[in-house]
């Protein structure tokens, strides 16, 4: 058989971004944000939404909270995407996102609102603009790319400053539509926009093998035209150099970016799942040896910034926050049933007067 | 002053609102230099620019989605999908995002949007391009539904709907886009959302319908009234949040009442408006409320589309089973 000449009309690289290796020692110079006082703050934010995600667990299961969604091992992702962002910017975030939230200043007190059935945690009182957790797969990729749509637009016609969105979202979503719409898009229209993907390789039961035959996901940034990179998500210096990288230069109008992020969901999908039905044995404990605080901490102490003391103080500080906080949370008042009708239109329509004042009624609200 | 057609009062809404305020953005498939499938976007690209009236990808969920990111941040866009068959893939970002994010984010964020389509059959188009599901929408809280039936309507409510802080979904009767044409002054008056209109009085039957199938329903209560039955015809124009009252106000007058629709019977908004008829109304009945619709099929293929659709002659024969009820006689 004659084989036909061809000739390559497009090719592409997709790399990989980590600081620190397992052990936590530099594999690279680091950047020059990694400064001891921001790796500690790193730190702590992280050692925060593990005991956050620790309590909710324990709250689920005495009856005090209901399904979460923990993340821990996952923690650099969230801590890394958030401190790379202005508080200006904007998040739209999955549901698993502890530690980004409580980047965005979000309380721990909204973070356990909402899972414990509360709508009132979805307020963000110090992340007003930020969109609330989105539990739908990947349809917040696009709430970001139309958020994109509009800080551009605000940029060019209300001379606001360049603000940037930044979406977050698991390895399961990429696999819909709306991933590949919104980068799509992103790329076309040239938007403000980062994508940071949390590959924590289970999509509840379902191994990032069965996802997508898909060599990694970083690549799928390539058909939408639009650059894509694979960071180390337990190298929160990575994780933060990455996303920061990607969100100066949305900034600047170069355009968005994808970001996976490699991690391992050291939990259950949620607190509704056993992932010992499917997880195959011994993963778990390999993936428990390149987890992200252990390998910050390594770091810090072998530099001389970090020792037993300080992880004491830390570790006493944190838990009177959290304790604050989750006093805070029992302690909330019920939402008002009628509460339920008061959000869902600017005014409520007469034809729900009649619904909502027998609402109000049984609820003891007039 | 010229006298225009659905479509073209639809584009001078668009334009009335573009002018004024600049934070509505209009967004679809082809409806910059191709001016939409219908025209309904024509010359606006044109004299607003790209970056006002966007081409997007083709892509029905990423229109759906980008609408609520951009309302987020305080835009009001007004995004088309070019047939209402063709808005199924932004289902999920309707019903679940842009419905609820101002309940979800307890008013602080909400979505100021206008999902407009081109809905209904009777333009011998292919599968798929003759859909009428309103009632999938009506039944959403969050929402609002609005269908125009005339030129002066279809202005003055999209003008009110692209003011409303919250999302509409606009189904414009696409056989009627050009089959009258009537003076709208472009004068940025809107239309009340929420109400009925009233477009013909009678006292013997209420006649109730919407979108295109008004055509039908106002030449069956004029055929009527060649036989001295007085029809009033009510327009709710809005299905969701419905206008119940205005409707029940007819009912206690005339006692009887007939809902005319394209879509299928199951689940439609007739079957809405009947139970709220009861529950509003039953002791003013003399007869039991009937409806007219399209079938419990599939929509056919345009060939035989014109025997799904409500035609005069079913209106008026439902109307009749209407107006010779009497109680006890059975059927």
């Amino acid at each position: 058989m004659h084989k036909p000449r061809m000739h390559l009309v497009a090719s592409f690289d997709i790399a990989h971004l980590q600081y620190l290796d397992e052990q936590g020692r530099a594999s690279q110079e680091l950047p020059d944000f990694a400064t001891p006082d921001t790796l500690q703050a790193l730190y702590r934010q992280m050692a925060l939404a593990r005991l956050v995600d620790d309590r909710a667990v324990k709250l689920q299961r005495t009856g005090r909270l209901g399904t979460y969604p923990s993340t821990l091992g996952q923690e650099a992702i969230g801590v890394g995407t958030g401190s790379a962002m202005d508080s200006a910017d904007i998040y739209c975030p999955y549901y698993r996102e502890t530690g980004a939230l409580l980047e965005r200043g979000v309380d721990i007190e909204e973070i356990l609102a909402i899972w414990g059935g509360d709508e009132r945690g979805q307020c963000f009182q110090h992340a007003p603009e930020d969109l609330p957790l989105c539990v739908p797969i990947a349809t917040q990729l696009l709430h970001a790319a139309g958020v994109g749509v509009a800080l551009k637009y605000k940029n060019e016609h209300f001379d606001e400053p360049q603000r940037v969105a930044v979406a977050s979202a698991g390895d399961g979503a990429t696999s819909r539509g709306d991933f590949y719409e919104a980068l799509n898009l992103a790329g076309v229209w040239q938007l403000p926009a980062v994508f940071v993907i949390n590959n924590n390789q289970w999509a509840i039961s379902v191994a990032r093998s069965d996802q997508t035959a898909s060599q990694t996901i970083a690549q799928k940034a390539v058909a939408a035209g639009i650059p894509g990179l694979q960071v180390d998500g337990n190298d929160v210096i990575a994780v933060r150099a990455a996303v920061a990288d990607a969100v100066e230069r949305a900034r600047r109008g170069e355009g968005p970016t994808l970001i996976e992020a490699l991690s391992y969901r050291l939990c259950d999908h949620t607190t509704a799942d056993d992932a010992g039905r499917y997880r195959p044995a011994g993963e778990l404990e390999r993936a428990q040896k390149r987890e992200p605080l252990a390998r910050l901490a390594h770091y810090l102490e072998s530099a001389g910034h970090w020792n037993e003391d300080a992880e004491t103080e830390l570790q006493r500080e944190l838990a009177e926050i959290l304790e604050r906080e989750v006093k805070a949370y029992s302690s909330r008042s019920k939402d008002r049933p009628a509460a339920m009708f008061e959000h869902l239109y600017a005014e409520l329509p007469e034809a729900l007067y009649e619904q909502h004042d027998e609402l109000a009624e049984r609820g003891g609200d007039r | 002053m010229a006298e225009i057609t659905l479509v073209e009062a639809v584009t001078q809404a668009l334009a009335h609102e573009l002018d004024a305020d600049e934070r509505v953005l209009v967004l679809g498939q082809d409806v910059g230099a191709n001016g939409g499938v219908f025209r309904a976007t024509d010359g606006l690209q044109e004299r607003f620019g790209a970056d006002r009236v966007r081409d997007t990808p083709l892509a029905e969920t990423m229109i759906a989605g980008i609408a609520v990111g951009m309302a987020a941040q305080g835009l009001k866009p007004v995004a088309e999908f070019q047939f209402m068959g063709f808005i199924y893939p932004g289902l999920d970002q309707i019903l679940s995002h842009a419905a609820r994010l101002r309940n979800r984010s307890r008013g602080r964020l909400c979505c100021p949007i206008v999902y407009r389509a081109p809905y209904g059959g009777g333009i011998r188009a292919p599968e798929h391009h003759s859909e009428s599901t309103e009632a999938l929408f009506a039944h959403i809280p969050g929402l609002r539904v609005v269908v125009p039936s005339s030129p002066a309507r279809a202005y003055g409510l999209l003008l009110a709907a692209i003011r409303d802080p919250d999302p509409v979904v606009f189904l414009e009767p696409k056989r009627i886009y050009r089959a009258a044409r009537q003076e709208v002054p472009d004068d940025g008056e809107a239309l009340p959302l929420d109400r009925c209109f009233r477009l013909r009085e009678g006292g013997d039957i209420t006649l109730i319908s919407w979108g295109a199938s008004l055509k039908e329903t106002l030449a069956a209560a004029e055929q009527l009234a060649e036989d001295g039955v007085g029809s009033e015809v009510i327009d709710p124009a809005t299905l969701k949040p419905l206008d119940i009252h205005s409707i029940i106000d007819s009912v206690e007058k005339t006692g009887r009442c007939l809902v005319v629709h394209e879509a299928a019977r199951t689940g439609g908004l007739g079957a809405e408006i009947v139970a709220q008829i009861n529950d509003y109304a039953f002791d003013l009945l003399r007869a039991p409320v009937q409806r007219v619709t399209g079938y419990d099929t599939v929509m056919p293929y345009y060939q035989l589309e014109n025997y799904y659709l409500p035609d005069v002659e079913r209106i008026v024969a439902g109307a009749r089973a209407v107006l010779d009820y009497s109680h006890g006689g059975g059927r």
